[in-house]
């Protein structure tokens, strides 16, 4: 029997691996445009990063802050 | 001195076997029922988010799939319906179906939390749990109301793309949920009254086998006259309008006229006409769904009452 360069299991593993290619790529890609997106739409952008922020800290009563400004 | 051995395992699979796990036809239909639900909502969502939304509430129902699969392949293998899955037929071994679910339920479950919001990703979780745990390994080998069960989880996809939109669950998507649920008891019981030997064969109770095919007809009639209400009630709420309202009446009309004509032949009428009208209503039933459904659709984009 000759010896066949490529088995049929070689196609198998091919179509394997080539569809799991296309499918991370493609993940890949729709993280990319998702992150286009979000950031287009002015989405909050930024996470706890273990200290407190200005910009993650509640937005306190401007009225309070008015009447310890004046005092 | 040489060795030859011969490797005995299982026959590589190929990719469209892993995508066979995922149950696509079953998928289609969530693709559809969540993206009407998605689509109906009163809040507009960007139109790629709205894909990727659909596109893992879809990979979720796929990862439920694919442990569904996993857990029946002895099941699957008795029953001529289920025979080629991947799993009785060799392709795939039943321990990479069930790390394919797993890993892919996660995956969904983040990414729609990380695309739309965290309730959606937790009703999705709750989604794949509830058919693979409750109704595959807990309730479908149990009781005979096991179709009950089982289209609870087929009826959460709209309520998903509804909290994807909202964030959150209304009378609307409620609706949406109970159109799936009460539909699908007689859709499938009629198919069990003409497709029979199967389940009895793999031990599975189905209501015709355990309770007899008299019982079976009266439940396929009380579940068309339960539904009517909700199909109905469903066209008053915002989402409603006259278009959905004249097609849910005409459904409505046909199906319970259907389970009324199932409820009163004898199995001896049925076997003489082989089955017709047991058929007739099966396929009327696949109707009922997508027309409901994209009646809803027709009527968000024309706007309700």
């Amino acid at each position: 029997m000759a010896l066949r360069p490529e088995h049929e299991i070689h196609t198998r593993r091919r179509s394997r691996n080539v569809g799991l290619g296309i499918v991370l790529l493609s993940f890949v890609a729709l993280v990319f445009a998702l992150t286009v997106v979000k950031v287009q739409q002015g989405d909050m952008m930024e996470a706890f990063d273990h200290q407190p922020r200005v910009s993650l800290t509640p937005v306190p009563d401007a009225a309070p802050a008015l009447a310890e400004g004046g005092q | 001195m040489t060795d030859i051995n011969a490797y005995d395992g299982a026959p590589e699979a190929e990719f469209r076997d892993y995508v066979a796990l995922l149950k696509p036809r079953v998928m289609s239909l969530v693709v559809f029922t969540a993206f009407v639900g998605l689509w109906v909502a009163p809040v507009d969502v960007h139109p790629f988010i709205a894909f990727c939304s659909i596109l893992f509430i879809a990979l979720g129902g796929g990862a439920s799939g694919a442990l569904n699969m996993w857990y029946d392949r002895d099941i699957d293998a008795v029953m001529n319906r289920t025979q080629s899955r991947p799993i009785p037929a060799g392709r795939v071994e039943g321990g990479e179906a069930l790390g394919l679910g797993i890993v892919l339920a996660l995956i969904s479950v983040m990414m729609l939390g990380l695309v739309a919001n965290w309730f959606a990703a937790g009703f999705l979780a709750f989604t794949v749990f509830f058919y693979a745990v409750v109704y595959t390994i807990w309730l479908k080998r149990w009781t005979p109301q096991n179709i009950v069960i089982g289209g609870a989880a087929g009826a959460f996809p709209p309520m998903i793309g509804w909290a994807c939109a909202t964030g959150g669950i209304t009378i609307e998507s409620l609706l949406m949920f109970a159109l799936i649920f009460f539909w699908t008891p007689p859709h499938f019981w009629a198919l069990a009254l003409f497709m029979k030997e199967d389940y009895h064969k793999a031990g599975v109770p189905m209501l015709t086998v355990t309770h007899g095919r008299p019982t079976t007809r009266r439940h396929i009639f009380a579940y068309t006259l339960v539904l009517a209400p909700f199909a109905i009630w469903l066209g008053l709420t915002s989402i409603g309008g006259p278009l959905y309202m004249a097609v849910a009446v005409v459904l409505n009309a046909a199906f319970i006229r259907g389970g009324w004509q199932i409820l009163r032949r004898s199995e001896d009428q049925a076997i003489a006409d082989g089955y017709a009208v047991e058929k007739r209503v099966f396929k009327l039933s696949l109707y009922y769904l997508f027309l409901h459904f994209l009646a809803l659709l027709l009527q968000g984009w024309m706007g309700g009452w």
